[in-house]
């Protein structure tokens, strides 16, 4: 590597990551002013803990995304199956478009004809609106995990179970899916993710009582930083860190579990 | 098991994908505890015709029994025939016990430990069931598929090249082991296979397939000896073509056929008739260097141990290969001499 690549790898990355560090190093600030700092402390990860808003909130968040996760892992691993093992059927191409396009519409579309569909059809803005809305784009993303999986898997596995007198529910609970394992829970923990810091689509969709902790923090962010909001913050990227490591070591594992 | 066992019979089978014919009107029956080999290059629809029978592919026509029973419409999981897979497919999440265990359900536990163990024992594996699929060797692995291929004590066993991944030694090692499991267990054996010397060690009958049809099919040395047509001929082993014209004298097996440089004589393979354009078929072995025969002179002589392999040209400058002891050296390269052969061993062969 010459000092050109070098530098630009690290220029690169700290253009993606700089910002975070900065948020990271301030959470641990001693001043109540958030551009000075004033010495290392904890106190605001302590006040996060008497914010019972905040922790309302993040609540909220959580428990939207382990729903969202569950029903998007179910339904894009059946999609998943039907894109790679299904070959040849009628409008294949097209329920792959349906499938895969919410990974690429623009969120405010999404969060706007989802909005106008649960006012149409009369469901009230809740906790449930807002994991329907999640579930509907990270369908597609699971499904694009778990496929690219199942293109990888020696098809002759099942041909071998199903030869071996296994009926075809025998040969996907047993051959199927437990190779498929690491794909699942990488597809879920990915769906997991991508609920937890979605602030667009919720903002559409949420109601009263219903506010996700992007969403709370994003409002008091417009009142003004203060270093409460990058302790929050801060929790945050690490709980998604952690998620996004993980799917990517699962994903990268051969099937040897 | 009651009764005597089943034959496999095939009617007319075959198998389109779009406009191309993978497996072309096959017909064939099967005997008990025969062991058949289908021999053809690869696309010649072999593997089709033994996914077939396993269930993997629906034929376009045809049918499928094995004694009173028809297979034609049943899906894999119904049909009493196993299949060994070329790339094995053992199961890498279960260990050797589970993956031979796997088509055991349903006879309970001690029945199934009992029969695994039987069955790791049948190919010398024992103390080997606790191990992953990905700890053993290809030799072990091949075992372990063939281990779980006869777990269900199938009427029939299909095996999709079952050596071809094997190194050379391991693989003769393993032809004599193969045959003598099946000897043991008198099932019939179908092996899948594009190795003409693997096909002549292991099979009771052969069977060659060609662009999806079934052009011949016998014993090793009826195949050998007697090939239906040239690409027989040629697939089995090293063989001289010399072409010319079938003569109208005679009525019986042996007949003369007039070639550029003498008549010779050979069997005649049927529905041949007189003045039709022939080839003569001879091994290089069955050539016979001497007084009597067509008129060569020798090009070139090579020793290869434990025969000596010799080029002779004919006069219209086209060649002959002839095999001999290695001891014969008395005929250098540049003598004339001449290359006969007895009727028997000389096939004549539509051109």
């Amino acid at each position: 590597m010459t000092w050109v690549t070098r530098g630009a790898m690290v220029a690169g990355l700290a253009f993606l990551y700089a910002p975070i560090l900065v948020l990271i190093g301030y959470s641990f600030n001693a001043s109540p002013l958030v551009t000075v700092w004033g010495g290392f402390s904890t106190q605001w990860y302590g006040a996060l803990l008497a914010d019972a808003p905040l922790l309302a909130s993040a609540w909220v968040s959580l428990k939207v995304a382990i729903l969202t996760s569950l029903i998007a892992t179910v339904l894009g691993t059946l999609a998943a199956l039907v894109l790679e093992r299904q070959r040849r059927f009628r409008g294949r191409a097209l329920f792959t478009g349906l499938v895969l396009g919410p990974m690429v519409m623009p969120e405010v579309m999404i969060g706007l004809s989802l909005l106008l569909m649960f006012i149409g059809i009369g469901l009230d803005r809740s906790l449930l609106t807002i994991v329907i809305a999640h579930a509907t784009f990270c369908t597609g993303f699971v499904a694009v995990v778990v496929a690219a999986r199942l293109r990888g898997l020696d098809r002759s596995l099942e041909e071998a179970a199903a030869d071996l007198g296994a009926p075809p529910m025998r040969v996907l609970t047993t051959i199927t899916l437990p190779l498929l394992a690491p794909a699942i829970v990488a597809g879920a923990l990915l769906a997991f993710t991508l609920s937890l810091d979605d602030l667009v689509i919720a903002s559409f969709v949420s109601g009263p009582g219903s506010t996700t902790l992007p969403m709370r923090l994003y409002s008091r962010v417009r009142l003004g930083v203060n270093p409460e909001i990058n302790a929050a913050s801060t929790l945050l990227v690490g709980l998604v860190s952690l998620a996004v490591l993980g799917a990517t070591w699962l994903t990268g594992r051969r099937h040897e579990a | 098991m009651s009764g005597p066992p089943p034959r496999l019979i095939l009617d007319g089978l075959t198998k389109s994908f779009g406009t191309h014919r993978a497996v072309d009107a096959v017909t064939l029956e099967l005997q008990p505890g025969e062991f058949f080999c289908l021999l053809g290059p690869s696309g010649c629809g072999k593997s089709t015709l033994l996914r077939l029978i396993a269930g993997f592919e629906r034929p376009t026509f045809g049918a499928i029994r094995l004694g009173d029973q028809d297979l034609t419409g049943l899906p894999p999981h119904r049909r009493p025939v196993n299949m060994m897979f070329q790339s094995y497919a053992l199961f890498p999440h279960m260990s050797v016990a589970k993956n031979i265990g796997y088509g055991l359900e349903g006879i309970g536990r001690a029945a199934t430990a009992e029969r695994v163990a039987d069955l790791l024992r049948l190919v010398r594996l024992d103390g080997f069931g606790a191990r992953r699929p990905d700890t053993l060797s290809g030799g072990q692995r091949q075992r372990v598929a063939l281990a779980r291929a006869l777990a269900r004590q199938p009427k029939l066993l299909l095996l999709d090249e079952p050596l071809g991944a094997l190194d050379r030694g391991l693989r003769e090692e393993t032809q004599g082991e193969l045959r003598a499991v099946q000897r043991r267990l008198g099932t019939a054996f179908v092996v899948v296979t594009h190795d003409p010397e693997e096909a002549m060690m292991l099979a009771d009958r052969i069977g060659v397939m060609e662009a999806g049809r079934l052009v011949q099919i016998g014993p090793p040395t009826e195949l050998y000896r007697r090939p239906a047509n040239r690409y027989v001929a040629g697939l089995l082993g090293d063989v001289n073509l010399i072409p010319g014209q079938l003569g109208s004298d005679e009525a019986g097996e042996v007949r003369t056929v007039a070639t550029a440089h003498g008549s010779v004589r050979g069997i005649v393979a049927p529905l041949l008739a007189a003045g039709a354009a022939v080839v003569v078929a001879v091994r290089p072995e069955d050539l016979v260097l001497g007084d009597a025969g067509l008129p060569v002179t020798v090009t070139e002589t090579t020793f290869l141990g434990d025969h000596l392999r010799r080029t002779l040209r004919l006069p219209d400058g086209s060649t002959l290969r002839a095999s001999g002891r290695p001891t014969d050296t008395d005929l250098q390269p540049g003598s004339e001499t001449r290359a006969g052969f007895a009727p028997e061993a000389a096939a004549i062969l539509p051109a």
